[in-house]
């Protein structure tokens, strides 16, 4: 097919600006944000034939800068922040809640979105998550059962597949935990480290179970790309290119035909006098501009804040809470994965911080966190609490415990020998634990406008309202008695715990638009389109109806894929 | 301990250079491909001129001796290597560099009588010291102090430690910022 040609209306190219950002003629799709959701949905309706635009609020990075992001990753000169450049008017948030929400490093704006910085693990959510059986699934005000998904995994199942295929997923079929599937992972997995040997002593006499770690990171040359080469900075930056991000589809959307417009914020979506269809994205470009963006529908694929938010800023006389918002649930239901860890020290060489992955995990108390264990030498014992009070927990074992010694160097206030036997003196023998646990969907966490800041376009930012309830703060607990049961087995000085009143976000942002069955209760239909608005659809981790303790990314791009499914024949049917 | 070219080279990649540009053409261009670091005595090769020229490099030279382990070799030629490579692909990064090192030397001059290289290699510790580069906070925009920490100290901390003989130092082949494959993360100590 023939890509979508720019009108030439206003923003054109400059001497120095060599990129015309001017609108396309009315396309069939415009899609609102270039990450994994946002680039599968763009190229697989492409491939299909169908004309699409992408606006990306963020900029185009140039892959040969990837070095020099990876030096400011590693120097201590430089935030977290400037890595993908965030921060600045441009990115201000609010955040509102009883927990400080660090938004501006738990996301980047650019083609590729945050895949650009993610970590690139990729596991299918349970069974269990779906149907509302799921541990955690419980109220906070006692046992209860959390909102089912419309879809169930069989739905999901072959969108799994495909999205394993699609990113290059690198895995081995060896968790008994995980869900049931078709097939072999697209490559082989990463071999265990030495790390991962040493905990396996101490497990195999507690009975518990480790696994392999499904990668979205090439364990062989897969997809034009190269294996892995162990630059050990894969969060927040992979400069080999081994490491999956949307780049990858934003590339095939492009040479399928899909035009990719850069530094394009979408300032809010404009429906038709009826309110019943939307008519265009207007976004506003570098030079000042604002320019209208028409399409037969329009998706919705900027993260699960970015996305509420853009509903909310797109209000008007007739949906004056916000577009997509009869049900009040747009923003509402905000819900992360809390960061579990303890560490230590032990008596043996751990050979820590060769790689930045992670290549074996725990998956035994997903679905039933209160389990104990009953190993030939030990136990892990089981939780005094009840199961319906904790959440899920993914439990994982770390190859990066420990100062990076090129790190602690830049840091020291030492040199020459005296740094060298610091340096001699912290690694080698750290050995640590981390995990994911689950939080059930809550109406009060929320993602809102704060009115009383504006973005450098003039638009109320996000404001972020983010609680930790009682629940969580459990399975928070449960999470590091396991751990400190596995490293004490070991023989380890514990000298480090995350703990509830530690813990931290994952930066997996879920929930904001959820989908459901009921107009009432949720943004989108299990297809994806809004309830309100009949060519609006929504594709990312804001239409979760919970989130489970997996990392969200594999479902993001299984549910998208399906998507894009709906939307095809949408398109075709009118 | 010898710091050989393979090392600066190793350092140079980490650091972004011979991706393409004048970096790899720097790399291209350097003879001597048998290990070592510079000529055999471990000093310099080549006269390159810049903003970082032969008397910014024997400042740089003369911080890394002090900054460097008493059991790494051939800092010399190393630090050649990597400060003429680095300046060849990021020509504003080796202005700024240059800035830094004029700090340190004029400090030098004003406090002890003499440029920072022809300082013995204790007062040249104490120096850096008085100077609070042990302390401050690294910055490439910050005063003087601030940036001879990033692109004196830093630079030249970051360039040994993340190529594979410092880090062997240390006890790992594969430090942050080097590509050096997916072995050796699963192997188990190797002395």
């Amino acid at each position: 097919m023939s890509g979508s040609q720019p009108t030439g209306a206003g923003a054109q190219s400059t001497a120095t600006d060599p990129v015309d950002r001017s609108p396309s003629e009315r396309v069939d799709v415009c899609v609102v944000g270039s990450g994994p959701a946002g680039s599968l949905v763009a190229h697989r309706l492409a491939e299909r034939g169908h004309e699409v635009v992408v606006l990306e609020a963020g900029e185009r990075f140039d892959e040969s800068d990837r070095l020099e992001r990876q030096e400011r990753a590693i120097r201590p000169a430089h935030g977290p922040q400037s890595v993908w450049d965030m921060g600045g008017e441009r990115d201000a948030y609010a955040s509102t809640g009883e927990r400080h929400y660090p938004l501006n490093v738990a996301r980047v704006k650019g083609v590729g979105g945050s895949t650009l910085h993610w970590q690139g693990m990729v596991m299918r959510l349970h069974e269990s998550d779906f149907s509302g059986t799921e541990a955690g699934a419980a109220t906070e005000s006692g046992a209860g059962t959390a909102p089912a998904w419309p879809i169930d995994y069989a739905d999901l199942r072959p969108y799994y597949a495909e999205a394993e295929e699609a990113l290059g997923v690198a895995g081995d079929a060896d968790n008994p935990f995980a869900p049931p599937r078709d097939g072999p992972f697209p490559m082989a997995g990463f071999p265990p480290s030495h790390s991962d040997s040493i905990f396996a002593e101490a497990c195999e006499r507690l009975g518990v179970t480790m696994h392999s770690v499904p990668n979205a990171r090439n364990s062989e040359p897969y997809d034009g790309d190269s294996a892995c080469v162990g630059y050990g900075t894969c969060r927040p930056v992979c400069p080999s290119g081994a490491k999956y991000d949307a780049t990858r589809h934003v590339a095939k959307a492009e040479e399928a035909g899909v035009r990719v417009v850069d530094r394009a914020p979408v300032q809010r979506l404009e429906h038709d006098g009826a309110g019943e269809t939307v008519d265009a994205a207007v976004y506003a470009t570098p030079d000042g501009e604002t320019h209208r963006q028409e399409a037969r529908s329009f998706v919705a694929a900027c993260g699960g804040v970015e996305t509420p938010r853009l509903l909310l800023l797109s209000r008007s006389e007739t949906y004056p809470d916000g577009l997509a918002n009869s049900s009040g649930a747009v923003g509402r239901y905000f819900m992360d994965h809390l960061f579990a860890g303890t560490g230590g020290v032990i008596d043996r060489r751990t050979r820590q911080n060769h790689v930045g992955f992670l290549t074996s995990e725990c998956h035994q108390f997903y679905d039933d966190p209160a389990a104990g264990t009953d190993g030939p030498e030990g136990s892990v014992p089981a939780a005094d609490a009840d199961p319906s009070e904790l959440g899920p927990i993914k439990l994982e074992f770390f190859n990066y415990a420990g100062p990076s010694p090129v790190e602690q160097a830049l840091g020291s206030e030492q040199w020459g020998d005296d740094l060298l036997d610091s340096l001699r003196d912290s690694y080698g023998n750290s050995i640590a634990m981390g995990g994911l646990v689950g939080q059930s969907p809550r109406c009060e966490n929320r993602i809102g406008l704060d009115t009383s800041t504006t973005d450098d376009h003039g638009n109320p930012v996000p404001a972020v309202h983010w609680s930790l309830d009682d629940r969580t703060r459990r399975t928070i607990e449960r999470a590091t008695e396991i751990q400190e049961r596995i490293l004490r087995e070991l023989g380890a000085e514990i000298t480090w715990q995350v703990g509830p009143d530690s813990t931290g976000p994952a930066y997996h942002h879920m929930g904001t638009t959820r989908m459901g069955t009921d107009p009432q209760e949720s943004v989108v239909t299990p297809a994806g389109r809004t309830h309100d608005l009949s060519n609006l659809w929504v594709a990312g981790s804001s239409t979760f109806v919970t989130g489970g303790a997996m990392n969200p990314t594999l479902t993001i791009a299984a549910l998208s894929l399906r998507t894009a499914e709906f939307l095809d024949e949408e398109l075709r049917q009118n | 301990m010898e710091l050989t070219r393979r090392d600066a080279v190793a350092a140079l990649a980490a650091a972004g250079v011979g991706v393409g540009g004048g970096g790899a053409a720097y790399l291209a261009s350097r003879e001597g491909d048998d290990g070592s670091a510079g000529t055999p005595d471990g000093s310099a090769t080549g006269t390159d001129e810049g903003p970082v020229g032969d008397a910014e490099l024997d400042v740089l030279v003369a911080a890394a001796e002090v900054f460097y382990p008493s059991e790494i070799d051939r800092v010399e030629g190393f630090v050649t290597e990597f400060v003429r490579g680095r300046a060849t692909d990021r020509p504003d990064h080796a202005s700024a560099q240059a800035d830094a090192v004029a700090a340190l030397d004029d400090y030098a001059r004003n406090w002890y009588e003499a440029g920072f290289a022809d300082l013995d290699s204790e007062t040249r510790d104490r120096a850096l010291r008085a100077m609070s580069v042990d302390a401050v906070d690294a910055d490439p925009a910050g005063e003087d102090d601030q940036r001879v920490r990033y692109y004196v100290r830093n630079e030249l901390l970051f360039a040994l430690y993340s190529s594979p003989t410092g880090a062997e130092l240390v006890g790992l082949e594969n430090p942050q910022g080097h590509p050096g494959g997916t072995a050796s993360y699963q192997r188990g100590p190797q002395s």
